[in-house]
């Protein structure tokens, strides 16, 4: 039988989000709230870490019976939402912070990652900064200096090593702080997304030690917004939500959950009655849907995926030449294509008998980026006559698959991913 | 049993956490265990404040003779020329450096130590380690500081002739009792500073209150005898006459004055240590 390492026992823990403030309405009432102000100011500090047992209106939990373990040699993902509790469970796990109830028991020692850099001096040179930041993460002043070279074999940055961090570049400051952080050898180590740093050939470094770390038998909770991380790195995961654990399992059930869980996804859309459906007296739309390449609906598909986008509509009147056009758009909504189904070679321009239709549009794997994306829906008529707009009629989420990125985690630009081919040769030699 | 070797086998076969996070409830003592394994950390913490402390200056460490000597001197000719205050058989000005460096010192420790906790936000926020260590790193960084000032002290025995007698030898006792004042004092404003916010303005006009409040720039035995006992509650008193008398021969050691001063200087160190680490918990979450 496997050993917890760690033992999460209902914790919870509560925060005091500033009340509102009453805005003043005369000149006499903002000076009475003036002249108070120090008693109230008084009150309401006091009572920043100070709890009654009912619920208060102005706290909120962070935190909710949160129970799980971790086992030794487990690499664990903790998910969620940005204010999810994620932070706040890792602060309370490295001892920043204290739980409001339940326990933790943690059989090993913990060395929490935080943030690269902790307590780095600007003044002080890169030296005296390893040494500064590896106590101040738990090492001893001996185990660095056993390290020392290492460490600044792998930071890269010898020639500086005694110059002051303040003149250093920003990516040679985070290259120094996480080769400190990278040679910390505790039992337990807790990463807070700190790979959301350095430049991209470094971030690669970082993630490969990072794998290097979790194979090597060290129990490691990681958090991250990284899913692509999170599924090659971490067996297992938990989700949180709201303070609560809703889900725990292996990484990629998790992940699928966590991305089903996200936004309300409406994947297809079907117009009940055809009277009010988008459209005119010619054709109406009746449907949108995502259609993964077995035809069914689905509000996330991997990037290594096709996919196809599917417009039902009907058409009222005999003769009627429609087509429709597909435009998608981005989480920031920028518009990444428009296609119009005159591509279609079998039914473009042609006269349509009365009926409901069907076009598919195939949008082939490897092409757009992970994200959340909202699709709009057109239908022309004859030369292009718009007969209906339909906004943001589906939503759907892509998940990075991983297959363009080729084994580099780091930070990914552009609005779409496109697998291109690349080719090297060899021109001259020396 | 397969522990891995992780965690601590008690024997019985029962494996006992190597720690337990919960909410803590009352009152906290410190602990010293925890304080060695993290020696390292205090020493680097301190080193790191005394090198910074002069960084990018033409003077460096001379500032810490300067601010001492100037103050000296300006006290010289109002309280020393113009007020006509008494020094105790000695020179005024060396009988005011005296009180001047340790003064100096006190006032530079409490400050440093009252806002450290806040200037360390980030660290505090971000990665567990023993926070008593955060406002202890200045007063004992200052003591380097405290030692450059006194070997103009040394130069000013020379020239003014004065030599200490005996009593020279309970210099490191006041010196503790010092220490102790100045870390009980500074642990206590920086846990209320951590919350409120108050401290950090106050503080000025609190460290010029109480430097006229103790024997800095006119001697203790100006009071009538036997209100002298009753001056010692303020630490600063005993400490400051004490040291005057085993570095000048002032006036006859004042063991009482020294003892009662000691007495609340500890009730402050303590005090202030057990008032920071009632307060530790909440720091990360409202610093």
């Amino acid at each position: 039988m496997a050993n917890p390492l760690i033992r999460v026992n209902n914790l919870s823990k509560r925060y005091r989000i500033g009340a509102v403030q009453r805005g003043y309405k005369t000149f006499r009432e903002a000076i009475v709230e003036g002249i108070t102000a120090p008693v109230r100011n008084f009150g309401r500090l006091r009572r920043l870490t100070r709890f009654k047992n009912g619920e208060e209106p102005d706290t909120i939990w962070a935190l909710k019976d949160v129970s799980f373990e971790v086992n030794e040699g487990e690499v664990l993902g903790i998910i969620g939402k940005n204010g999810a509790g994620k932070s706040t469970l890792l602060k309370i796990l490295a001892r920043i912070t204290e739980p409001t109830s339940g326990s933790v028991e943690i059989y090993g020692r913990v060395s929490s990652l935080l943030e690269v850099g902790t307590g780095f001096h600007p003044e002080l040179t890169g030296r005296e900064n390893i040494f500064l930041n590896g106590a101040i993460l738990g090492m001893s002043k001996k185990e660095i200096e056993r390290k020392f070279d290492e460490i600044v074999a792998f930071s890269e940055i010898e020639k500086f090593i005694d110059t002051p961090v303040k003149r250093y570049s920003s990516g040679m400051y985070v290259r120094l702080a996480f080769a400190v952080a990278a040679h910390l050898e505790p039992e337990i180590l807790l990463v807070d997304e700190v790979l959301a740093v350095g430049d991209a050939a470094f971030q690669k470094k970082c993630l490969g030690k990072m794998e290097e770390v979790a194979h090597g038998g060290r129990t490691v909770l990681f958090v991250s917004h990284n899913m692509a991380a999170v599924q090659t790195l971490c067996s297992r995961s938990v989700l949180l939500e709201n303070g609560c654990l809703v889900a725990e399992g292996p990484s990629h059930a998790v992940v699928q959950q966590y991305r089903g869980s996200d936004g309300g996804n409406r994947s297809a859309y079907v117009w009940e009655d055809p009277k009010t459906a988008p459209g005119n007296e010619l054709v109406r739309l009746a449907a949108v849907s995502i259609l993964n390449s077995c035809g069914r609906t689905v509000s996330s598909i991997g990037t290594d995926e096709d996919f196809f986008i599917e417009v039902k509509y009907v058409v009222l009147r005999d003769g009627v030449r429609p087509g429709a056009t597909a435009v998608l758009f981005n989480q920031e909504g920028t518009c990444i294509f428009s296609s119009l189904s005159n591509r279609d070679k079998d039914w473009h321009d042609k006269p349509h008998p009365i009926g409901l239709y069907r076009s598919t549009c195939l949008v082939p794997m490897s092409l757009l980026s992970d994200g959340e994306y909202r699709l709009t829906v057109l239908l022309w008529e004859g030369s292009y006559n718009l007969v209906c707009r339909s906004d943001e009629t589906v939503r759907f989420h892509i998940r990075d698959a991983g297959e363009v990125r080729a084994g580099y985690y780091g930070g990914w630009q552009g609005v779409i991913r496109p697998a291109l081919r690349w080719s090297t040769e060899r021109v001259s030699s020396p | 049993m397969s522990g891995g070797g992780l965690a601590t086998n008690t024997g019985g076969g029962e494996i006992k956490p190597y720690l337990v996070i919960k909410p803590k409830k009352g009152w906290q003592l410190i602990d010293f265990r925890e304080l060695k394994e993290y020696r390292d950390l205090f020493y680097f913490l301190v080193a790191r404040d005394v090198k910074i402390r002069y960084k990018q200056t033409v003077l460096g460490g001379l500032w810490a003779v300067i601010q001492p000597l100037f103050m000296m001197i300006v006290f010289t000719l109002f309280f020393g020329r113009l007020a006509g205050i008494p020094s105790d058989g000695v020179p005024y000005p060396i009988f005011n450096y005296t009180a001047m460096v340790i003064w100096t010192y006190f006032a530079g420790s409490v400050t440093f130590s009252s806002n450290s906790l806040v200037q360390e936000n980030t660290l505090i926020s971000k990665v567990y380690f023993p926070r008593l260590m955060v406002p202890l790193a200045p007063v004992i960084a200052l003591l380097l500081d405290f030692a450059i000032a006194l070997v103009l002290l040394a130069g000013m025995m020379i020239v003014f002739r004065v030599y200490p007698g005996p009593e020279a030898l309970l210099v490191p006792i006041l010196l503790l009792l010092l220490v102790l004042t100045a870390s009980g004092t500074g642990m206590f404003l920086a846990a209320l500073n951590a919350k409120y916010r108050d401290i950090r303005y106050t503080l000025t006009f609190l460290l010029q209150f109480w430097m006229f409040a103790s024997p800095v720039v006119y001697p203790a035995s100006i009071l009538p005898e036997k209100y002298h006992l009753l001056y010692a509650i303020n630490p600063m008193a005993g400490i400051i006459e004490g040291f005057r008398s085993a570095l000048l021969g002032t006036t006859a050691f004042p063991f009482l004055m020294v003892l009662i001063s000691g007495a609340v200087g500890i009730i402050i160190f303590v005090g202030g240590a057990l008032y920071f680490k009632q307060t530790e918990r909440n720091f990360a979450d409202i610093i």
